[in-house]
């Protein structure tokens, strides 16, 4: 008699607003056990938020995504060979080294001073959405654009190349994307920081890519480097102010709230990432040595999946967990990860959502959908949550 | 209570300077930097936030 299979894990929300019972059930059978992954393959979920700290803590869990067996959570995902392993690939201590180099350039401090160029740039946007045609796609006008055109000065990459970045970065986050169209896309993408970075080399600027120019040996860890704050600088944040517009949208007591007092909306904003998790399952490791987590052994060289989404609202961690509450104070949320690979932009994101949702509601008050939410489509074919398109009326 | 950083760990992810900038700082590469070595009050209680919240365990509290 052959055991049966473990129960499939569904990736994809049934609700935009809340964890899927699959996921629940799970929860409640048993914090840590085995699932089978839409790619056919197993690995162990993990529900609790506290054994998903433990495990993103643990060295013994790898990052290295070239490793065969590093969970891929539908067909065709794998990274291919040929490129190298970006930060978010690497284990210590070469993680370590290659994180120094440029964390120095995401410090809450150089954050902060750009403040007053990151609130021109979404009095920018909204002012060309208010003198344009009404219903506006608040993605187009504003989800997007803001945090590509802050990363792409950040980094030195010309915003005026933004319609090729953001179509190869899309189809990379796209779960439904061919496997030939996904490597198609990681070549053009890193292609063109190549080229940007060698006339970076022959002119460099003041900017975060010609300031790394001496700190990498080798030209491809640069480029690497270049792709991955690329990639993580828009399409994170972008999905988080247009599900957070929508959030605000649909609780109007909060508007009231960030409006009456400013000093509230940080604490939305980390409410909103606890809330949606967009990026729920980008920490999987692969365990490396044999680990006992949570009463279970888990054997080197099987996956670990972190149902983040669902460890947001882990009542041992979260009062009230399925309540928005946006003064709760919910920095201990997991949407940023945990552990060494703890996201590197987080502080640009907190920034560039909290302009964003203080100034959206403070100029245009009668912001609201100018479709029904249950008609708008959500990004149930991509890896990190969000909004195709969010048509807004005032 | 004394307030013990290991910046060799430290990935500088910044959530210490966030919880309390009387307390803690980042270097100009992002580590961690010790304002406050034994703070009182409420920035002790923002220390203990600290600790709970860096992702790196850099930070640790020695009750002396």
């Amino acid at each position: 008699m052959t055991a049966q299979p473990p129960t499939a894990l569904p990736i994809t929300r049934a609700c935009p607003y809340e964890p899927r019972d699959e996921h629940r059930r799970l929860r409640e059978e048993a914090p840590i056990q085995r699932v089978t992954l839409p790619s056919g393959e197993t690995a162990w979920a993990i529900t609790r938020h506290e054994d998903i700290r433990t495990m993103l803590t643990d060295p013994r869990f790898s990052s290295d995504r070239r490793n065969p067996t590093f969970p891929s959570m539908v067909q065709g995902q794998r990274v291919q060979s040929g490129f190298r392993a970006s930060l978010i690939g690497m284990d210590p201590p070469e993680h370590g080294a290659a994180r120094r180099k440029v964390v120095g350039e995401f410090t809450v401090r150089r954050m902060e001073a750009l403040r007053p160029r990151i609130q021109e740039i979404v009095d920018e946007h909204i002012d060309a959405m208010l003198a344009g045609p009404k219903p506006v796609d608040l993605v187009k006008a504003l989800s997007l654009p803001v945090p590509s055109l802050v990363i792409c000065e950040q980094l030195g990459v010309p915003y005026s190349d933004h319609e090729f970045f953001q179509l190869h970065s899309s189809r990379l986050i796209s779960r439904v994307t061919a496997h030939a169209d996904r490597r198609a896309s990681l070549e053009a993408l890193h292609d063109y920081l190549r080229d940007l970075i060698e006339q970076k080399a022959t002119a460099p600027a003041d900017d975060l890519l010609s300031r790394q120019l001496d700190k990498h040996d080798d030209q491809e860890d640069l480029v690497s480097l270049a792709f991955l704050l690329l990639i993580a600088g828009h399409e994170t944040t972008a999905n988080m102010i247009s599900l957070g517009t929508l959030t605000f949208l649909e609780h109007p007591e909060n508007i009231g709230l960030i409006q009456e007092n400013p000093s509230k909306t940080l604490s939305a904003v980390e409410e909103l990432l606890r809330y949606f998790t967009i990026a729920e399952f980008a920490v999987a490791r692969v365990a490396v040595e044999d680990v006992e987590l949570g009463g279970v052994v888990i054997r080197a060289g099987e996956g670990v999946v972190p149902l983040s989404n669902l460890a947001n609202r882990d009542p041992e961690a979260f009062e009230h967990p399925e309540e928005l509450d946006i003064a709760r104070g919910a920095r201990h949320h997991l949407s940023f990860g945990f552990g060494a690979h703890q996201c590197l932009g987080q502080n640009l994101a907190r920034m560039e959502l909290q302009i964003v949702f203080d100034t959206l509601f403070r100029r245009v008050p009668g912001l609201q959908p100018a479709v029904p939410v249950d008609s708008l489509p959500f990004k149930d074919d991509a890896s990190v949550y969000g909004i195709h398109e969010f048509p807004v009326i005032w | 209570m004394r307030i013990v950083a290991d910046t060799d760990v430290c990935i500088g992810a910044g959530q210490c300077v966030l919880t309390d900038p009387e307390v803690f700082d980042q270097d100009d590469d992002g580590t961690v930097v010790v304002l406050q070595e034994a703070p009182e009050g409420e920035h002790e209680a923002g220390a203990r936030e600290a600790v709970k919240l860096c992702p790196s365990q850099a930070l640790s509290l020695h009750e002396d």
